[in-house]
């Protein structure tokens, strides 16, 4: 059976910030609705860990082949994002990892090449996964309408719920939006009428009906398409130029998400494929350096496909940010108060040696009294045993929320109060860490509490990545 | 075989220097003016010292942050670190070299200097955990000790509000007596509302939970018991003994074990158990004349005394801090007064047995706590208050025969503790 996709998951965090506020700090004319802003402690890498999670969720890590990372914002230059990816998310060491940048059109090379090689015999099942965190200019036009966000799709050839029936590839020079190595902290762009007449319009209409024609599909046939577009207007002006219905025409979620850049094709597919039908017919087309257009086809294997958080849920879960300001402090886009505090400090060695525990998330079970306990050390702090372990998964368990404090002088926070929890897992084992994702007014000892992905600080001028509690989402 | 410590080691001499914000005083000065007030209390030169305990946290290096300062030619020195616990467990090492019979006098220091940098809080980066870039992330010590009163309120039905009033009241009264205290850092008597309203610190510690981040040092002189009379023949009516020391270093379960509840300090137990065992106490609420316990915040003092058994678990708020019966019996009705108590409530005194005086100094809360000096500076005020020699009239207590000084290091879960007792020899006592 040729490759298609297998399953699917999303990720959009959980803080949204309201365009009328946006407009409020910059006296213009306020757009409406809202977008998705990654929390002080997320970044493209942390929350393509997260759609990687949900889009993997009764998937055995350990048959994924490989792990293709498509974002304009992987937080190292130099250093692979997919491999700490593929760490966080429990998959073998003999894989192949791989990291897609420098264009919006990542995501959909990403796709490509996975379902390349799977059709090709190297790989079983390849994960895609594209996030992307891009940094709008303050007061432009880019600043309301970019949104944070990821997607991922599990490649494969076994329970396929979407078959890829055709697709057309296009690869283009043009310079519609840049950032150069040196000197960009935000993206530059030509003018706008001219990027979209001759850059997305075009393309994105020449690889759609190139593909349309070679397969002999006329529009009407399509069941929804979920398409890239730079902004609601470019978006509902292709719908027309394609000669869908709106009816035909996936959502795109501008008003509750923004445009999230890389994975934004793949976010707006994973809300079609959530509403899917097997005999459904979808298209798909992404934009960036070029253009892609894809044929799928849904499977009765859809049904398989159960209990994601996905596009729906997570858009649903959301807590509003109190004001720019605090965006300000979450991009980090200020010189902030000067502290005499050293920095904090990290070593490499120590990722090194605590891999499991640190990125993977393992604790152990002692095989002589049974007890679950994280993080792992050499003697069991129940029996006293030594050395007797089995390693255990343990961040996807979820735990009650034991006790906590909410610290309104932690130095290096970027969203106080900084929250310590103690968080006992339903397993045993108990985390002493902090929490993330949270109302401080609403936490509540006892509460449900989950393990999250992401960014303790830059110490020693790495990043530094490990597992927080929250809240249960959603 | 083992042999008891109770009543070998004599305590002959003890300085502290006043605690405070010293910004003209560096670390070499705090040394030398503790140093030299013990030796001269005990009437004794830098040359009569043989061996030194030197207790610093984080404010010296090694023996010659300490030999350099003091110019002292070629003895044997030892820096000992046990984080907030230094300032007795210099004593301890003091003594059982003095049970050992390898030395004859000797002298216990403890010292810090936190207001050199440049930091209101305790610089976090100046005390931390083993190395490690991800698991101590985020801790403070407010925000650590916070877990702890969040579970307490929760397990013992508090709301926040009466939580935070029962605190609030023993920061009341510790100011109280330290505004009295000629040597305390932080002097100014505190209302309730004062306390109440205090800027947020750590939900539910406040700052006035939180204790002085203080410059101080402290220093003792011992010899064994039987040589007073040889070597400070003018302390002979009035020397101490030590009575009993325990220490204790919890295995950390707290962090990572589901058994720990937050609600009790088990090394604080273990400590008490320890110390009371060496010195004979059954009933410490009833046979402990004063406590100097490690009140680095409000809900610190509030397990210790828990911990310590002056009440049973859960008790405190109703047994010890309502009544009163933890305030110095003339300030009572004062302490009472600024929490708002009613009339019924003051003169509801509680029985001579019931009065155990908790941090008549002021505490850390008051007094100040520059972190390998505060031990010695407990057991300096237990010294004082026996030998009659409160720095002011209005604080000295009466018959003052046994003392408890507490301290503990680390956070809640994963703690060391120290705790000596100390009294007037037994040919002293009625």
């Amino acid at each position: 059976m040729s490759a298609g996709i297998v399953s699917y998951g999303a990720y959009v965090p959980i803080y949204r910030l309201n365009r009328a506020e946006i407009a409020r700090v910059w006296g213009s004319s306020p757009a409406k609705g809202e977008k998705a802003v990654a929390n002080s402690d997320e970044d493209s890498l942390t929350m393509g860990v997260e759609a990687g999670r949900d889009c993997l969720k009764g998937v055995d890590p350990h048959t994924v082949d490989g792990l293709y990372f498509a974002s304009t914002t992987a937080p190292y230059r130099e250093k692979r994002s997919s491999s700490i990816i593929a760490a966080a998310l429990d998959l073998r060491r003999d894989i192949v990892t791989a990291d897609l940048g420098n264009s919006l059109g990542a995501g959909s090379n990403a796709l490509k090449m996975a379902l390349d090689a799977v059709n090709a015999g190297s790989a079983r099942k390849v994960l895609v996964v594209a996030a992307d965190c891009r940094l709008p200019p303050p007061n432009s036009a880019f600043e309301p309408m970019f949104g944070d966000g990821a997607a991922a799709l599990l490649i494969g050839t076994e329970h396929v719920m979407a078959t890829l029936e055709d697709r057309v590839t296009l690869s283009s020079n043009f310079l519609d939006i840049w950032r150069r190595d040196r000197g960009d902290t935000y993206i530059r762009a030509w003018e706008d009428r001219f990027i979209v007449d001759k850059g997305y319009t075009a393309h994105l209409q020449e690889a759609v009906n190139g593909l349309l024609k070679r397969w002999q599909v006329k529009p009407a046939d399509i069941t929804k398409a979920a398409f890239y577009a730079p902004d609601p207007r470019s978006h509902a002006n292709m719908g027309r130029v394609l000669g869908l219905d709106k009816n035909q025409v996936q959502e795109p979620l501008f008003d509750l998400l923004g445009n999230t850049g890389t994975p934004f094709f793949m976010m707006i597919l994973v809300a079609a494929l959530e509403k899917a039908k097997s005999g459904d017919r979808l298209l798909a087309a992404s934009y960036g350096d070029g253009a892609d257009a894809w044929l799928f086809r849904v499977t009765e294997c859809v049904e398989r496909v159960k209990d994601r958080r996905g596009m729906e849920r997570h858009l649903a879960s959301k807590m509003m940010l109190p004001s720019y300001g605090t965006y300000l402090r979450f991009r980090d886009l200020m010189p902030w108060e000067a502290t005499p505090l050293p920095p904090p400090e990290s070593s490499a060695n120590v990722f090194y040696r605590e891999e499991r525990a640190l990125l993977r998330g393992y604790g152990h079970r002692c095989n002589a009294c049974g007890h679950l306990q994280f993080p792992p050390q050499r003697v069991c702090m129940w029996c006293q045993e030594k050395d007797r372990f089995e390693a255990v998964r343990i961040v996807d368990k979820r735990g009650k929320l034991f006790t906590f404090s909410l610290d309104e002088r932690a130095v290096f926070a970027l969203d106080l109060p900084n929250v310590l929890v103690i968080v006992d897992l339903e397993e045993g084992g108990r985390i002493y860490g902090q929490a993330t994702d949270r109302d401080p007014k609403s936490l509540k000892v006892g509460m449900e509490m989950e393990l999250t992905f992401r960014k303790f600080h830059e110490g020693s001028g790495f990043h530094n990545y490990s597992w927080k509690c929250r809240p249960v989402r959603c | 075989m083992a042999e008891s410590l109770k009543d070998k080691v004599a305590i002959i001499g003890m300085g502290c220097t006043p605690f405070g914000e010293l910004w003209d005083k560096d670390v070499d000065d705090l040394i030398v003016d503790a140093v030299f007030e013990a030796l001269q209390d005990a009437g004794l030169g830098l040359k009569d010292i043989q061996a030194v305990w030197a207790g610093t946290a984080n404010s010296g290096v090694n023996a010659a942050s300490v030999s350099a300062p003091l110019q002292l030619q070629y003895i044997p020195v030892t820096r000992v670190e046990n984080a907030c616990a230094t300032g007795i467990e210099v004593i301890r090492n003091a003594a059982h070299s003095l049970a050992a019979k390898v030395y004859d006098v000797v002298l216990a220091v403890g010292f810090e200097k936190l207001k050199d940098l440049g930091y209101p809080g305790l610089h976090p980066g100046k005390l931390s955990d083993k190395f490690h870039p991800i698991y101590p992330a985020g801790g403070t010590g407010p925000g650590r000790y916070a877990l702890a009163a969040t579970r307490y309120f929760q397990r013992y039905g508090l709301t926040p509000e009466e939580g935070k009033k029962t605190l609030a009241k023993i920061s009341v009264k510790s100011h109280y007596s330290g505004a009295r205290n000629p040597k305390a850092h932080l002097r100014r008597e505190l209302g309730l509302d004062d306390v109440l309203r205090a800027p947020m610190i750590a939900w539910p510690l406040g700052l006035q939970d939180c204790c002085g981040v203080t410059d101080g040092a402290s220093a003792v002189v011992l010899c064994r018991t039987e040589d007073v009379k040889h070597f400070a023949p003018h302390h002979q009516d009035d020397y101490i003994t030590i009575k009993g020391i325990g220490v204790s270093a919890g295995p950390g379960w707290g962090k990572n074990k589901e058994e720990y509840d937050f609600t009790h300090w088990p090394e604080t137990e273990h400590a008490a158990r320890q110390a009371y065992q060496m010195a004979g106490i059954r009933n410490p609420r009833k046979e402990l004349d004063m406590a100097e316990i490690h009140d680095c915040f409000s809900i610190a003092e509030l397990i210790a005394m828990e911990s310590l058994g002056f009440c049973p678990k859960g008790r405190a708020k109703e047994e010890i801090i309502d009544t009163g019966a933890f305030v110095a019996p003339p300030f009572r009705e004062m302490v009472m007064r600024k929490w708002g108590a009613t009339e019924e409530e003051i003169k509801a005194a509680p029985a001579p047995e019931e009065i155990l005086v908790v941090n008549h100094s002021g505490g850390l809360k008051s007094f100040g706590h520059p972190v390998g000096a505060s031990g010695g500076r407990e057991v300096y005020e237990i010294y004082k208050q026996i030998q009659g020699k409160a720095q002011e009239a209005s604080r000295q207590l009466k018959e003052i025969r046994l003392g408890l000084a507490h301290n503990q290091g680390g956070h809640p879960g994963r703690f060391q503790c120290a705790v000596i007792v100390v009294g007037v020899p037994p040919e002293r006592l009625p």
